[in-house]
């Protein structure tokens, strides 16, 4: 074999390039960490997780996260402080994800609409909302509208008295459980598993008998009504805790009292609109696309079997529409979680804000906390693409 | 027509058989006209009661109707009364922040008063599209951005001659040309060394030249395009180099008196320019057959892809000092510029990679079978259907990356928004609307930006839909 052919055979070089791909790249990759090890004795720092177990010492505005993970200021450690971070921003993307997907699919509904008023509504709102940056419409509604809100001695009263929002936040009624709500809890959640099994049980007898059963108001009627019963024959064990506001009395005592109600922070309702706002162009988009991508010959043949336009497109459009709908939307979902981190630009106490924004300036392990911040991005991201191989594989059109 | 007539009657010879053509009836009023446009715009949607169901239907549009015309002109009116009607438009006075004071707060304006306060806008303009950049060298930053939208015009019109050369100029020199006016140039390389290897590199490019005459025998012969290839890659990187080294007499400006706009448009078009051949690179390792190189370059996208932008820029900004040997230290624009890099590449590889698979597998065999090589076939068969393919894609790519721009504030640099930001907080101009005032001048300018490029993506696509159809 000449040196040539040796050189021109497709298997050897494919191996020579690889090995000399892979044996770059761990160089580069020693190369990295020789320097960071050198930097870091250089800097006296030295490698390591064990600062989770020393106390935080600094204050963190009251959140879910806070009232879940107990927070206090010299006692809770750094992982609790990551906790909270994560819970957080878990909060915030599980609200703007349920807004996001309510509006987004009403919008693009809208922007199918013979009706050239709510058609030109719901394309004014998409064009505008998704050609301005999201960091631009998050200050928009902190810093231009919420800031604008009555000071912290004065406020808005909301639904007479029972709710009130100024600066600080919003304040609400906060239920508490008296012994016996866990009863009513438990019998929510079993009254979920009748309706499913309840739902699993027509579909069977319909294809058996063919005959049919009103199984999602059953359902429904199931999941509202027994808890409901329970909830009253127990003697209504939820007590609510409402928001006191006081006009008068000392200057600085004047304002909401600490204790009564439950607030929701304005850095909260600030990402929350911003995120699902924002969000909802995006997803009014992939909708539309979703119901144009069924082709018009589906809901004729539909109407051509006699089913009622109601039937058609909850049995014949939305299914299809899905298939095409699911993938972006689930894509947008994990955008939305993950600019939920651009919370830090205002404070709000999500994951990058606190774990590795206020407690990397004070602890200072730069790789750890960053590594440990991208780690929840990488898992969640990662989960979703999961599902959506999984999904993907379950709904691909099986051809002939 | 008239013999037609005259026919008809001959034929006939009927009294009730109509000899000529019945009169054209107008349109239905819901078909034509400005009612029909009504009907089949607005009330169509509005007006089926035959059924209970379909009536309620028909009442709720006509509610939802009426409440959105109520909603969309009070909203279209507050920002036209906000921005247009009872803005403050000049300060002849000089007052700044109390140009735009209502009585109660001592200002000349009525109580209540709530709008623009646009000599605010005059007043930080400079500092909003500029930053700290020295007022008499602006010249560079216009002349820059003059050239950028001169060339961008080129390749975009279509029908002009050479707009392939032009393109490749704007993703290669002008680039470089922007980096000697923006920063002054004028680097400390050593001329010997940039010379020195410059020679070594034409030397390089002659030995190929040789080998592939067989001049140094058969075995490096087979090895002349490689050869080749290292000799240019030497004299291009050293070209660059040595451009940057010259002293063009220009002033050195720091990044760190850069800011505003000229940092979005920086931002924005190096991570374009970056984020094109490092998304080919990657998407072709994704798809390669390759197990090593697909592996790296899907961990590669997908970790990129995985996380927000911000904590890249966090990365970049505090991690990437660690990283580099002692000594070697980026200024903070150049960190956010290698965050976003790495960032969009991850992000365009994946819409490349679209294209790429939208390919019929024909094509690969096709090229194949003509025996080009594996470069070869994608130059010049895959690669350009690819990427036409997916222009819609990569211009959607870009007006995302664009709008990240903003997210550079957050690390300290004075992008647009963060120079609008550290505008508001100037007490000379403090009243309760200069916030409002600001985002909406930045969203104004945000949003002829995106908005074009999402037209001209539209635009693209309609006209590959069509000439796909053939």
């Amino acid at each position: 074999m000449s040196f040539s052919a040796f050189f021109y055979d497709k298997r050897l070089r494919s191996v020579l390039f690889q090995a000399l791909l892979v044996l770059s790249i761990a160089f580069g990759f020693f190369w990295l960490i020789e320097n960071t090890v050198s930097n870091l004795s250089d800097q006296g720092k030295s490698v390591g997780f064990s600062f989770l177990s020393q106390t935080a010492g600094f204050q963190i505005s009251s959140t879910l996260g806070t009232w879940l993970m107990k927070y206090e200021v010299g006692r809770s450690t750094y992982l609790d402080v990551y906790f909270i971070g994560i819970i957080n921003t878990f909060v915030v993307a599980v609200l703007g994800i349920l807004a996001a997907a309510f509006l987004g699919f009403a919008i693009g509904i809208m922007r199918l609409s013979h009706n050239l008023v709510i058609r030109g509504f719901a394309t004014v709102y998409v064009e505008m909302l998704r050609n301005i940056p999201l960091l631009l419409q998050l200050f928009f509604w902190y810093f231009a509208v919420l800031r604008s809100l009555p000071s912290r001695r004065e406020q808005t009263e909301l639904f007479s008295g029972i709710a009130g929002i100024n600066i600080t936040g919003l304040y609400l009624p906060a239920p508490i459980a008296q012994s016996g709500f866990m009863i009513v809890i438990l019998v929510f959640i079993m009254a979920i598993i009748g309706a499913v099994m309840l739902s699993k049980w027509a579909t069977k007898r319909q294809y058996k008998t063919g005959r049919t059963f009103p199984a999602f108001w059953a359902g429904l009627g199931l999941i509202v009504g027994t808890p409901l019963v329970a909830f009253l024959a127990l003697g209504s064990p939820l007590d609510w805790s409402f928001p006191e506001f006081k006009y008068t009395g000392p200057l600085l005592r004047r304002g909401f009292q600490s204790g009564t109600g439950m607030v929701i922070v304005p850095e909260l309702i600030a990402v929350w609109l911003a995120l699902s706002l924002y969000t909802a162009a995006f997803i009014a988009e992939i909708v539309r696309a979703g119901i144009l991508a069924v082709a018009k010959g589906q809901t004729e043949a539909s109407y051509s079997l006699g089913l009622r336009p109601g039937i058609t497109l909850r049995l014949i459009v939305i299914p299809q529409a899905l298939r095409v709908i699911i993938p972006p939307l689930t894509s947008q979902f994990l955008n939305l979680t993950k600019n939920s981190s651009l919370a830090v630009a205002i404070a709000y106490p999500e994951l990058v804000s606190i774990f590795a924004g206020t407690a990397l300036n004070q602890v200072g392990k730069e790789i750890e906390m960053i590594a440990m911040m991208m780690t929840v991005y990488l898992t969640f991201s990662l989960l979703t693409a999961a599902f959506m191989n999984w999904f993907n594989a379950r709904v691909k059109l099986v051809e002939r | 027509m008239a013999d037609h007539k005259h026919s008809a009657k001959q034929n006939s010879g009927h009294a009730f058989v109509r000899a000529e053509d019945a009169p054209l009836l107008p349109p239905p009023a819901t078909e034509a006209g400005l009612t029909g446009w009504l009907w089949q715009n607005i009330f169509a949607s509005m007006a089926d009661f035959s059924s209970a169901g379909a009536s309620l239907r028909s009442a709720c549009v006509a509610a939802l109707t009426v409440f959105l015309l109520y909603f969309g002109f009070a909203q279209i009116y507050t920002l036209l009364d906000f921005g247009v009607f009872s803005a403050v438009w000049s300060d002849p006075d000089e007052l700044k922040r109390e140009a735009c004071w209502t009585v109660d707060q001592g200002g000349g304006l009525p109580s209540g008063w709530h709008a623009a306060c646009w000599p605010f806008i005059y007043a930080k303009h400079k500092f909003i599209m500029y930053g700290a950049y020295p007022s008499e060298e602006l010249w560079r930053v216009n002349l820059s951005v003059l050239l950028g939208i001169a060339g961008l015009a080129y390749v975009l019109i279509e029908r002009l001659p050479r707009r392939r050369e032009v393109g490749a100029m704007m993703l290669t020199l002008y680039p470089l040309l922007c980096f000697i006016l923006l920063t002054g140039g004028n680097l400390a390389i050593p001329f010997g060394s940039i010379g020195l290897w410059l020679i070594i590199g034409l030397a390089v490019i002659s030995l190929g030249r040789l080998a592939k005459r067989g001049f140094l025998g058969s075995t490096l012969s087979e090895f002349h395009a490689l050869i080749g290839l290292t000799g240019w890659a030497f004299v291009i990187y050293n070209t660059v180099r040595g451009f940057g080294a010259v002293d063009f007499g220009l002033e050195p400006i720091d990044t760190r008196d850069w800011g505003g706009l000229l940092i979005t448009l920086v931002v924005a078009v190096t991570g374009i320019v970056v984020s094109l051949p490092l998304g080919i690179i990657l998407a072709l390792g994704r798809r390669s057959e390759m197990p090593a190189a697909r592996l790296i370059c899907t961990v590669f996208i997908e970790f990129w892809r995985g996380v927000p932008l911000i904590t890249v820029l966090f990365m970049a900004s505090v991690m990437l000092p660690l990283f580099l040997p002692e000594g070697v230290n980026f200024d903070n624009l150049l960190r956010a510029l290698i965050g976003v890099m790495l960032f969009s590449a991850a992000y365009m590889a994946e819409v490349i990679r679209g294209g790429l698979q939208a390919i019929d597998k024909g094509q690969y065999e096709g090229a194949q079978a003509m025996g080009l090589s594996y470069w070869q076939s994608m130059r010049l068969i895959i690669l350009p259907q690819a990427l036409t393919h997916v222009i819609p894609g990569i211009v959607n790519t870009f007006i995302g990356l664009f709008k990240d721009t903003t997210l550079v504030s957050i690390v300290g640099i004075f992008d647009l928004l963060g120079a609008g930001q550290s505008a508001i907080a100037d007490a000379a101009w403090s009243t309760p609307v200069q916030a409002t005032t600001m985002y909406l001048y930045i969203a104004i300018i945000f949003f002829v930006f995106c908005f074009g490029m999402s037209r001209y993506s539209i635009y693209m696509e309609n006209k590959l839909s069509k000439s796909r159809q053939h």
